[in-house]
């Protein structure tokens, strides 16, 4: 709060005035139903702790729009979806709790693969074909980076498949990380490669 | 670049909750604090990226305020049978039931004032905007009502009293 007095009896009595965190825990959980129930809630938004690190997920009213890892900076990702999307951006979890449920069933892996609403509006073209390919990939199965090129009907663009993969706006649950180079070795990946590599073991041992 | 509206409800929420509380009681300030932002998370698009956050959720929380006692006054008669709803009354901040008192008995004029001046910190040019007067009648009703809440509550309540 910005202090416009110096009297340190007028700033002992407007400290009286706050409310505690359950309080504005309360009016914040408040707002969020207020808003879902008058559709302008665009974009909600929580973090779930996964054996990779914070995820954070990012839903519309379509669907699940982004998944991001710690790595990319939680911050950076909202304010990108506010510039992309729309600012109208809340912690809501509410509206995430399928989408965590489902991940936390990965990890537990009782689940091997997702079914769920997702927003694929943070991609088009080349970039879309390959992410809308990448489910078809079965759980603790890979491709090659030329096989997906020759599935969507592009062979020559692999490259392009590995930068479709790498801005991949939902990794985990699209499969971007069952994507690897014909020689077998990793390529790359938006979390880092011990993720990728803890991903393809984990479902390798399932 | 717009910020999210999460960081904006982050820097803010205390203060305008402070405010309406200073404008209508704790009992109230709930109702105008969710009004508030849910106006604001409404119009957020196509605020000004260069406006004043605060000066604007300030505005709206005055409207709001002023929306609540309106429709309380139409609805007088019923104010006794309102059912029960959650407030923030109960949190383990320190409540001061003297300090509300002193607070209220301010005319609805100074008590604007000094929420908008003392505890959003707003510049008296942005109070007489929001009240619709003068400068100088901002800042009169602002220090008349500190004046008052002065020797009404803090006078009472400091050590060296009795």
């Amino acid at each position: 709060m910005k202090n416009t007095t110096d009297e340190p009896d007028v700033a002992a009595l407007l400290a009286v005035l706050s409310a505690g965190p359950e309080a504005m825990d309360g009016l914040h959980r408040r707002l969020e139903e207020a808003a879902t129930r008058e559709g302008i809630l665009d974009v909600a938004y929580t973090t779930v702790d996964t054996p990779v690190g914070s995820l954070l997920l990012a839903a519309t009213e379509k669907g699940l729009v982004r998944v991001a890892f710690a790595s990319e900076g939680h911050d950076q990702v909202l304010g990108v979806l506010a510039s992309k999307l729309s600012p109208r951006i809340l912690r809501a979890p509410r509206r995430l709790d399928e989408a965590a449920r489902e991940i936390d069933q990965y990890f537990a892996r009782s689940r091997t693969n997702f079914d769920l609403r997702l927003d694929l509006s943070l991609s088009s073209g080349f970039r879309l074909l390959v992410q809308r390919h990448l489910p078809d990939i079965a759980y603790g199965r890979t491709e090659s980076y030329a096989q997906v090129a020759r599935f969507v009907g592009s062979p020559q663009a692999v490259r392009a498949v590995g930068s479709a993969c790498a801005a991949n706006p939902l990794p985990v649950v699209v499969p971007c990380h069952r994507v690897l180079r014909s020689d077998g070795s990793l390529g790359g990946y938006v979390g880092g490669l011990a993720t990728k590599a803890a991903l393809l073991t984990m479902e390798a041992a399932t | 670049m717009k910020q999210p509206f999460e960081e904006v409800v982050g820097e803010h929420a205390q203060t305008v909750l402070r405010v309406c509380r200073v404008v209508l009681g704790v009992h109230d300030a709930d109702d105008a604090w969710s009004e508030t932002f849910l106006a604001a998370l409404h119009a957020y698009p196509e605020l000004a990226a260069d406006a004043n956050v605060e000066a604007w959720l300030v505005t709206i929380a005055h409207r709001k305020a002023i929306d609540i006692v309106r429709s309380q006054k139409r609805h007088a008669l019923s104010m006794d049978e309102l059912p029960e709803r959650a407030t923030s009354i109960g949190d383990p901040a320190p409540f001061d039931q003297e300090l509300w008192d002193a607070v209220k008995e301010l005319p609805s004029k100074q008590r604007q004032a000094v929420a908008y001046h003392y505890v959003a910190g707003l510049p008296y040019l942005d109070v007489a905007e929001i009240l619709g007067g003068t400068t100088e009648a901002a800042r009169r009703a602002a220090s008349d009502g500190i004046k008052a809440l002065r020797t009404t509550y803090l006078n009472t309540n400091s050590k060296g009293a009795h």
